[in-house]
């Protein structure tokens, strides 16, 4: 269940088919639901065009949250494999940022996990956004904002 | 040995600096690290604190040669 930075762009869609084609082939046929989430940059931002981004990150504290979170999705879950690559560097409008892959033999399973990764990614990997502004000047993103529908934790769940 | 200390993102601006070296006899509390690598700024109150790429909280222990980190919010994603 790899999780992987990027320093360069990347096409979601080419690297999840290269990933299935791969190491992730031997779980093939077992799984019923794969759930994919791919966040993109937009060109807008609280009122404000933005041309570009610059996305920080703690180097080796990143990819040990995204293992961890990846391990507790597991244990909550009947997962047979996950995805996770996230972007570092200059990005640009409609580039992907981060992409989150789940397979499973079903789709509660896999909507869920996805879900969850997703959330925690957010609240607690070490990325930093840094906005470019269309009209000139640049600003840190403050905060990321809470999902309403996101998977409640305190609940015990039943796989 | 020493205690490194890291500054991330708005907070690597602010403070003016991304990296410290702290002789671990000055600080052994994270509000101590922070005080002796800021020159005494304040705490922003949504701060977010690791040692050795694990969150802690303020007050928490630092020891010779752990990595303290200091960031604002993560808006990753």
């Amino acid at each position: 269940m790899p999780v992987e930075i990027r320093k360069q762009a990347f096409q979601p869609w080419q690297v999840l088919q290269e990933y299935e084609a791969g190491q992730h082939a031997q779980v093939g046929g077992q799984y019923g639901a794969t759930a994919v989430f791919v966040g993109t940059m937009r060109d807008f931002n609280e009122g404000d065009g933005v041309s570009a981004m610059t996305l920080e990150h703690y180097p080796e504290m990143t990819e040990r949250y995204l293992e961890r979170i990846v391990e507790e999705a597991e244990q909550r879950w009947n997962l047979l494999d996950a995805l996770i690559v996230h972007r570092v560097g200059e990005i640009l409008p409609a580039d992907a940022i981060v992409l989150v892959a789940v397979w499973s033999a079903h789709r509660a399973d896999a909507f869920d996990a996805s879900r969850y990764l997703m959330e925690e990614l957010k609240s607690r990997a070490p990325f930093w956004k840094k906005e470019r502004l269309e009209g000139g000047g640049e600003r840190w993103v403050e905060h990321n904002t809470p999902d309403p529908g996101a998977v409640d934790l305190s609940k015990d769940h039943q796989s | 040995m020493s205690i490194r200390v890291k500054f991330f993102a708005s907070l690597r601006e602010r403070v003016g600096h991304s990296e410290r070296e702290l002789a671990s006899d000055v600080a052994s509390t994270v509000d101590e690290v922070w005080t002796q690598s800021t020159e005494g700024m304040e705490m922003p109150a949504n701060l977010l604190i690791a040692i050795n790429m694990d969150y802690v909280e303020r007050g928490a222990a630092v020891t010779d040669g752990d990595e303290v980190a200091f960031f604002p919010p993560v808006t990753g994603g």
